[in-house]
């Protein structure tokens, strides 16, 4: 603890805290060299202190406790920060690749006009993502979990001129909380469950005190769940995702591909002790990871929209780290986790260079021939394609293949587990290489206007290399996650593991380059057609959600819009109002209706009389004196 | 004295602001402005120069005392003292009431002079209610704090205000009315138990009384503090009072009024009738859960901007009921919390409303969208208090409902998941708020002024509470901690765990 980095962890989220609050107040006064300096200068310092912690880390975890946040009874949760092996890995691709990003945006952004708003967007999005993976507690997780999504709907609707923009935001906003919402039920449970929120307590109490399989592991670990594959994108609240792609296109490389939708990932990761008393959830993450991977897999292969694709193929990958975190393959689950920030950041980035090449193009279909047209978006492309596909000697290719050899080694449902996840591999070459192929190759459609700059291309060449030799680091979490060991599979196994991607992009390049195989017979029919039409709907799971929960809600508010339960009170005030009139019709001055009811009045109450007062009544008048 | 002194501040400060007009039409806003800060001022000092010694009451734990005999033939005295919450709830009035001050800075043509009296004269009101601890000068304040508020809406107000103001009146009247029947009541069963009339809390809190008795009686008690906060289905008033008075007048409604009736539920109708209200609370956080999911959907389905921060009032103030009646000490420091964030966040929307209907004669929010490009300032604003009133953490409220929620799981983990709902619909209709008024497309290119100064300086203040309150709720929490409704409740709440 006597390093100085180690003593001023929290100064690596305060950074870019500090620069968002200061682009905040001078709201768009500086000049955008200034703001350029802070919002790309504070990520990167942020980045070298992070860098002087990693090298100063040996293997103990440092706890920094800052200062409690709140008390009440022995609900004392504080503002504190951990770091293990886990949350160096974190705080490593946050920072590093976020510090890419940041610089690249400097181009990319240059003409917009709320150009500081941006940068104290990103810059705040960035501090919340390392408080959500430094927290020691699920509580301050929590901020930083809700903050990074505020910062994705402020970012997702970053050009608010258009209504589209604002509704994708409010979407990816509501159905995040929703998973949100499960998570809080989760933190409460477990607080009075086990009586703290501090993680590694709180897996070492629920070790002692929880039974394996019963049931509050389970019911806890399946809120935390909903949480994660809200914030993750996976089944069923991974709706938002594709829509998010409304923001500024490094906007989805830093949040909606590289950090924040790993969240989720993280989340399991992190309270690994609670998941493992549960094996019901981990096999549901599983599951979850595999049904995933498969649908947007193939919703991924009938985009036209790059970037949507792109978004798709996020979603599927997510799912891989997903199936990894259900049979027990942790370390295997984050490696990918970072090796997929590489490669999915070079991807968008290599997107959005080629979106701001060309005149905001955005269909696929509209571009081809660029590979000579635009170099450095190529290459990168090309090598971002081949780690996504996980093609041998790429990145993806290192941390994919543990995941389908751990997969296939879980009792019973393994080789299932493998085959779905080995199907995923085959369609994820085969949309990444379409990709490819329809981008860079064929005809031209559309003219470049210019070619990315320094501040674009640099990012994009070191991304690149990242992709290539990612899948050589060590990470240093084995003190941390403990993976489930196996023997090794069979070596067919291993190569039919290795051998899928390359069929993938072999069949990509007969379909969509040489024209060798058509499948003009197959999508052009009447059923091809309407099944295309599906999956390029995502499944059509936007419809299902609208006709069970938006419609029904809508109605809701519609039916209720007037107040229904003024109705009583308005009811009271027409009888008050009736009685009222009444009472107005007698006071109508005429001498002889009043008379009248005298006269009436005086019969009524002799009548009265007559029936009520019956013998008793008699002696007591009589009585009286 | 100090506690005299701090209401009676109020009152003649209304006097002389009524009469400064006459000087300078100007001049009765800033008459009211330096009044309510110097009081502000006073009670802090007073506070701060307390040294934790309590005072000399009758029982429990007092921060100041104050005892004068008025009717002694009816056990009637002038009797106020202040613990933590009251200290707490006066702060908040007098924060807000300088914040409700500026908000109506511009706003007022006609009049100048008696608006200000009564804005001062409803805080006094307000603040005697928070102070008073004999129960008829606490009813006497509940009355002194309407009349006035009344005149706010009804002359000052928007369009309908004829109908608001009288809905107003009919509904808090009709529940004072409960209410003070509900104390004579107390009263009598008090003489007939003791054999002398009192008013006083501390005698009143300690009265024998059958459970079926104590139950009327503390159902009295309950509605007409309903009422105020508002509750599911008492709430109908709030939304007309909320949306037709002037900015001012929202402000104090939503800030400080409805806290009176908070408040009145943890002061009397919890700490008199424990064992009642503890039989209640079922159908009692039953009500709040329903209030939080009602307010969310009709908020939802408002097209008036005010009207929509007027209904999420109503599911936040849900809320506080649960916490109020899941009687443990977690989900009461929520309740204590929710009353001093929501002052801020709400206070927040309705000045920016006001703001709003000022400078485009409107507050339907059909009619607005993409202000955002003409007013930076006012945008950056609506969108953090937008964001406070949704719940997000790192901010007061977050705070505050967190607490209850956490409180309430442990007594009905089932309530709490559907009271939970409330946040994802609390999402819903702020975004859609924030998104209708401020983004999407610019309408017609015109001027409209953006926030001064003066205005952001009153932001800040409230934007830095927030804040505040959100990252280090200690000292607030602490506070509320000191109170003397602390140990009965807790009692019960305990008892009630072992059980």
């Amino acid at each position: 603890m006597d390093n100085v980095f180690l003593q001023h962890l929290w100064l690596i989220p305060l950074l870019p805290l500090a620069s968002a609050t200061l682009l905040i107040i001078t709201g768009g006064r500086l000049p955008n060299v200034t703001v350029s300096l802070l919002g790309v200068g504070s990520v990167g310092l942020s980045a070298l202190v992070v860098l002087g912690a990693a090298l100063a880390y040996r293997g103990e975890p440092v706890h920094l406790i800052l200062w409690t946040w709140m008390q009440v009874g022995d609900f004392a949760p504080k503002i504190a920060f951990y770091m293990d092996g886990l949350t160096l890995v974190m705080m490593s691709v946050i920072t590093g690749v976020g510090f890419l990003i940041h610089l690249y945006s400097a181009e990319f952004m240059g003409e917009d006009t709320d150009y500081s708003r941006y940068f104290a967007y990103m810059n705040l999005f960035v501090a919340a993502m390392l408080i959500l993976v430094m927290a020691d507690n699920l509580l301050l997780l929590y901020l930083g979990w809700e903050g990074v999504g505020l910062c994705s709907y402020l970012l997702v609707g970053f050009w608010y001129k258009d209504p589209a923009n604002g509704l994708a935001a409010r979407k990816a906003f509501v159905v995040t909380r929703v998973g949100d919402t499960a998570m809080a039920l989760g933190l409460f449970l477990l607080f009075t469950q086990l009586g703290t929120l501090e993680i590694q307590p709180l897996m070492a109490a629920a070790d002692s005190q929880w039974q394996s399989g019963a049931l509050m592991p389970v019911l806890a670990t399946a809120l935390l769940l909903g949480g994660a594959v809200g914030k993750s994108a996976q089944l069923p609240l991974h709706t938002w995702l594709p829509d998010a792609m409304a923001g500024p296109t490094p906007v989805s490389a830093l949040i909606h591909a590289a950090t924040m939708v790993t969240a989720g990932v993280y989340l399991v990761a992190r309270t690994h002790g609670l998941f493992l008393l549960a094996p019901q959830v981990m096999l549901a993450v599983a599951l979850v990871g595999l049904l995933t991977l498969l649908l947007a897999a193939f919703a991924a292969l009938n985009q036209n929209d790059i970037k949507r694709i792109l978004a798709y193929s996020t979603i599927s990958q997510i799912g891989y780290m997903f199936l990894a975190l259900g049979v027990g393959a942790w370390s295997a689950g984050i490696f990918h986790l970072m090796t997929h920030a590489f490669f999915k950041a070079l991807l968008f980035l290599g997107a959005g260079a080629i979106i701001h090449c060309l005149h905001h193009e955005h269909d696929i279909f509209k571009m081809g021939g660029l590979y000579k047209r635009l170099p450095v978006p190529f290459w990168s492309f090309l090598i971002g394609a081949a780690a996504l596909a996980a093609l041998p000697f790429t990145a993806g290719f290192y941390s994919k293949d543990p995941i389908l050899l751990t997969a296939w080694t879980l009792p019973q449902v393994g080789p299932w587990l493998w085959a779905g996840a080995l199907l995923g591999a085959l369609l994820t070459a085969v949309y990444s290489f379409r990709l490819v192929f329809i981008v860079f190759f064929g005809d031209a459609n559309t003219e470049p206007d210019r070619q990315p700059g320094w501040r674009m291309s640099g990012p994009l060449l070191l991304l690149c290399i990242l992709s290539i030799v990612g899948g050589h680091f060590a990470l240093p979490l084995a003190s941390v996650l403990p993976d489930r060991h196996s023997e090794h599979p069979a070596a067919v196994v291993e190569w039919i593991s290795i051998a899928t991607p390359l069929l993938g992009l072999l069949l990509a390049y007969l379909i969509y380059h040489s024209g060798a195989l058509s499948m003009s017979g197959l999508t052009e029919s009447a059923t091809g057609k309407q099944l295309r039409q599906f999956w390029f709907k995502g499944w059509q799971i936007d419809a299902l959600y609208d006709a069970l929960f938006v419609n029904p809600f809508k109605g809701l508010a519609a039916l209720l819009r007037h107040e229904p339960v003024d109705v009583i009170y308005n009811g009271l005030v027409r009888i008050s109002q009736r009685l009222h009139a009444v009472l107005i019709a007698m006071q109508n001055g005429q001498l002889r209706r009043y008379a009248t009811s005298m006269i009436f009045g005086v019969i009524l109450l002799v009548a009265l009389v007559l029936l009520i007062a019956t013998e008793p009544v008699a002696p007591e008048i009589t009585g009286a004196p | 004295m100090a506690l005299v002194n701090f209401i009676v501040i109020l009152l003649a400060g209304g006097v002389l602001a009524g009469l400064s007009e006459r000087i300078n039409p100007t001049l009765p806003r800033r008459v009211s402005l330096a009044v309510i800060l110097l009081d502000l001022v006073y009670l802090l000092s007073v506070y701060s120069g307390l040294d934790g010694a309590s005072a000399q009451a009758p029982q429990g734990n007092w921060l100041l005392y104050f005892h004068h005999t008025w009717i002694a033939r009816f056990g009637i005295n002038i009797e106020l003292a202040m613990d933590g919450l009251s200290f707490l709830m006066s702060a908040l009035t007098l924060v807000l009431g300088a914040i409700a001050v500026v908000s109506s800075w511009n706003e007022i043509a006609r009049q100048q002079g008696f608006f200000q009296a009564n804005i001062l004269w409803t805080l006094a009101g307000v603040l005697g209610v928070f102070l008073a601890l004999d129960l008829f000068l606490f009813f006497l304040f509940w009355e002194v704090m309407l009349v006035p508020m009344y005149l706010l809406i009804a002359i000052w107000g928007h369009e309908d205000k004829a109908y608001a103001s009288m809905k107003f009146f009919i509904f808090t009247q009709v529940s004072g009315l409960l209410m003070l029947l509900s104390i004579l009541v107390l009263v009598n069963l008090h003489h007939s138990a003791t054999g002398s009339y009192s008013f006083s809390y501390f005698d009143l809190l300690n009265t024998p009384l059958q459970p079926s008795t104590a139950g009327w009686v503390m159902l009295g008690f309950f509605i007409a503090f309903l009422v105020k906060l508002p509750g599911f289905p008492v709430h109908t008033w709030l939304p007309d009072a909320h949306t037709q008075a002037p900015t001012a007048g929202s402000v104090i409604l939503a800030g400080i009024l409805l806290k009176t009736g908070a408040y009145g539920l943890i002061r009397f109708t919890v700490s008199l009738f424990p064992a009642a209200s503890m039989a209640f609370a079922p159908i009692a956080m039953a009500l709040g859960a329903a209030g939080v999911i009602y307010g969310a959907v009709l908020a939802f389905a408002q097209t008036d901007f005010k009207r929509l921060v007027a209904y999420s009032s109503i599911s936040h103030m849900g809320f506080v009921l649960l916490g109020v009646f899941a009687w443990n000490s977690l989900a009461i420091q929520g309740a204590i919390m929710q009353m001093v964030a929501h002052g801020f966040s709400t206070a927040a929307l309705f000045m920016i409303a006001g703001a709003l209907q000022q400078r485009l004669h409107t507050r339907d929010m059909r009619q607005m969208g993409g202000l955002w490009a003409r007013m930076p300032r006012m945008g950056a604003m609506t969108m953090f208090f937008v964001v406070a009133s949704l719940g997000l953490p790192g901010l007061g409220n977050f705070v505050a409902e967190f607490l209850v929620l956490l409180g309430l799981f442990k007594v009905d983990p089932v309530l709490c998941a559907i009271a939970a709902l409330g946040l994802i619909t609390a999402a819903i209709y702020s975004l859609m708020l924030l998104q209708k008024s401020f983004q999407g497309e610019p309408g017609p290119d015109r001027q409209i002024k953006d926030f001064g100064w003066l205005e952001m300086g009153t932001m800040a203040v409230m934007v830095i509470g927030l804040i505040w309150l959100g990252i280090y709720p200690q000292p607030v929490l602490d506070i509320a901690a000191n109170s003397s409704f602390g140990s009965s409740v807790m009692e019960v709440a305990t008892a009630s765990l072992v059980k």
